[in-house]
């Protein structure tokens, strides 16, 4: 291995397979996780000011706007959990893009 | 101020001096002062991270907004929680695999160029001072209510610990103080709140009923629209709120404190969950206070129910209670204030002095040097306008400072990171566009401009409390207007950004701090 990088051509390993699948296995958590929790955090205000059906009971006197406002937080605990795994199931993949191909040169 | 008061507050200035004096014996290099090297674990991390986040407006602020306005005030610790989704998916891995000491560099890890340093820096120092100076004359004006003592001694107090940390232990002191803020806040609010439940016998709904009986919003008050009646200043502040953390520099910062990118996901991971715990606790705090004192009681001692929480205390635990928890919220300022001084600290030493004035060429003696002296003259200034601003209402610029950072720093963050046909220019504009229709939103709105009692007695020219709908498109737009307008071939474009995208993505070393 070695320690220098200079010649590394990243734009070769940019468009290698192997990155490509990275970045696509990456994307296809992030994306749709972050556009779930953008909607489901808007629609809490946006619900609450253009409706009133979230002012109904739903348990005893607890009202659906309150359910939906812990909803965000066990949303939020949830995905902090699933983003860890995720994220981390990928670590691999990273560390072997690393290690073929930019500590060998980008010549893979 | 009786001995129980004494006691706690001597405690705790021993405690932290305990900790800044051993945090000074292993601060002896930039990267250690900066960074504490990357010393810490990710569960430590999510200790500091919460630390650095809970401040006394979130601490004192959320409980009694919950028990003036009911519904509404909750929303705040939603926003606050949520935004830290934001950090995990799309910022804080990037981040911690591309910058060394502070936010510019992440930035200029792709654009190199001193001119976008600089910007950078500014942001950095502009919001550290807007977030700073505030909790500095709140803390002031608390503890004078609390306490009796002077406000002036008060904010010398506070401004002088926080220096001192600062100074002497660098982010080691910064991070500890932080983390035993932590868990003393964590732990005394949680007590607090069991004495409140067990107060009302464990039932929700005998909570409730005495709320109704106390609010003169009566069932309103768990009805949305108390506080926020605009549907555009609601979303505008929700918006501000999700968008704001990942652009503050003292939080992002603390993702290079840890070693590796699976410690920042447990940074991340924990932080999280004592936020949200944290957030729960503040809202049986507020039921409580209201239920307990009643309306008209927390608006006399005052109007913005900021001492809903010492109130409550000294009902259900007389002097000792309030005492305890005056302490805490004396510790929940100065891990802020420090936090705020070590961010401003950096963007002053290693961006300002050591790349742009020196040009990168300072030895290690003097980087040191220059960051403790720097550490020094940023918490005489901030304490120095602290000490002047007793008698401005300035509160509302902490949460105003979520829309800065939400409208500068994080458009040019996310595009610096994925975005391929970002540029130098774009970056420029967007941040100095961010704060600039940020700021002028906020001169010209109703905090400022306003025909009952603002610095400006005229009507508002611009018409929303919270400027974020407006501030935060706009920093997004400019920064891809001026990217697609002064572009490059998209050949060089794939060379310059081929390196950058690769590492922000992987975490490839090359300076032996990840993976």
């Amino acid at each position: 291995m070695n320690g220098q990088n200079q010649k590394v051509d990243y734009v070769q390993v940019e468009q290698s397979e192997q990155f490509q699948q990275f970045m696509t296995k990456r994307k296809k958590f992030i994306l749709p996780y972050t556009i779930f929790f953008l909607v489901f955090y808007f629609l809490l205000p946006i619900c609450t000011s253009y409706t009133s059906f979230l002012n109904t009971p739903a348990i005893g006197d607890i009202s659906w706007v309150w359910l939906f406002a812990f909803a965000q937080f066990v949303m939020t605990f949830v995905l902090s959990i699933v983003y860890v795994k995720k994220a981390g199931a990928l670590d691999q993949e990273a560390e072997l893009i690393i290690k073929n191909q930019i500590q060998k040169g980008g010549a893979a | 101020m009786n001995l129980t008061y004494f006691t706690f507050f001597i405690c705790i200035i021993v405690c932290t001096l305990i900790i800044t004096y051993w945090a000074a014996k292993r601060s002896k290099t930039t990267n250690r002062f900066y960074t504490a090297a990357g010393s810490l674990t990710g569960f430590q991390n999510g200790l500091a991270i919460s630390g650095d986040y809970i401040s006394a407006a979130s601490f004192l602020g959320v409980v009694g907004t919950i028990a003036i306005n009911g519904y509404d005030g909750f929303l705040y610790s939603v926003g606050f929680l949520v935004s830290y989704l934001v950090v995990m998916f799309l910022i804080a891995e990037p981040v911690h695999h591309l910058g060394k000491y502070s936010l510019a560099d992440v930035v200029c890890y792709r654009f190199n160029r001193n001119s976008i340093r600089s910007v950078m820096a500014f942001g950095t120092l502009l919001i550290s001072f807007l977030y700073m100076i505030p909790q500095l004359v709140a803390s002031g004006l608390l503890l004078r209510l609390l306490l009796n003592i002077d406000y002036s001694i008060s904010v010398v107090v506070i401004g002088g610990l926080m220096t001192i940390y600062v100074v002497f232990g660098g982010m080691i002191a910064t991070s500890w103080v932080q983390i035993v803020k932590t868990v003393v806040l964590l732990s005394g609010t949680f007590l607090l709140s069991l004495i409140v439940l067990s107060r009302f016998h464990w039932s929700p709904s005998a909570v409730m009923t005495e709320i109704i009986q106390q609010t003169p919003l009566r069932e309103q008050f768990f009805i949305p629209g108390q506080l926020l009646n605009s549907p555009v200043e609601l979303v505008s502040l929700q918006l501000a709120l999700l968008l704001g953390t990942a652009g503050l520099p003292h939080i992002l910062i603390r993702f290079f404190t840890v070693k590796n990118t699976k410690e920042v996901r447990r940074s991340l991971l924990s932080a999280t969950w004592i936020i949200g715990i944290f957030y729960l606790i503040t809202l049986v705090l507020g039921f409580g206070a209201i239920a307990l004192i009643g309306y008209q009681k927390l608006v006399a001692a005052d109007p913005t129910g900021n001492l809903a929480a010492p109130l409550m205390a000294k009902e259900l635990g007389g002097d000792f209670l309030l005492a305890f928890i005056s302490a805490i919220a004396f510790t929940t300022i100065v891990a802020v204030v420090a936090g705020l001084v070590i961010s401003a600290t950096t963007a002053f030493s290693h961006d300002i002095y050591h790349h742009i004035m020196k040009k990168g060429t300072t030895s290690e003696e003097d980087q040191l040097r220059a960051a403790r002296w720097s550490a020094l003259g940023i918490g005489l200034i901030s304490t120095i306008f602290a000490l002047r601003m007793e008698n401005m209402n300035v509160t509302f610029l902490v949460s105003l400072t979520f829309t800065v950072a939400a409208s500068s720093n994080f458009p040019v963050l996310l595009l610096t990171i994925y975005w391929k046909r970002f540029n130098q220019t774009g970056a420029i504009v967007g941040m100095v566009t961010g704060m600039i229709v940020s700021l002028a939103c906020l001169i010209l709105g109703p905090h400022i401009m306003n025909p009952n009692g603002g610095w400006i007695t005229s009507k508002p020219l611009f018409p929303l409390y919270n400027p974020g709908i407006v501030a935060i498109p706009v920093g997004f737009f400019s920064a891809i207007i001026a990217s697609l307008i002064f572009q490059k071939s998209s050949q060089s474009a794939d060379e310059e950004m081929a390196p950058f995208f690769i590492k922000a993505q992987t975490g490839i070393d090359m300076r032996g701090k990840s993976m």
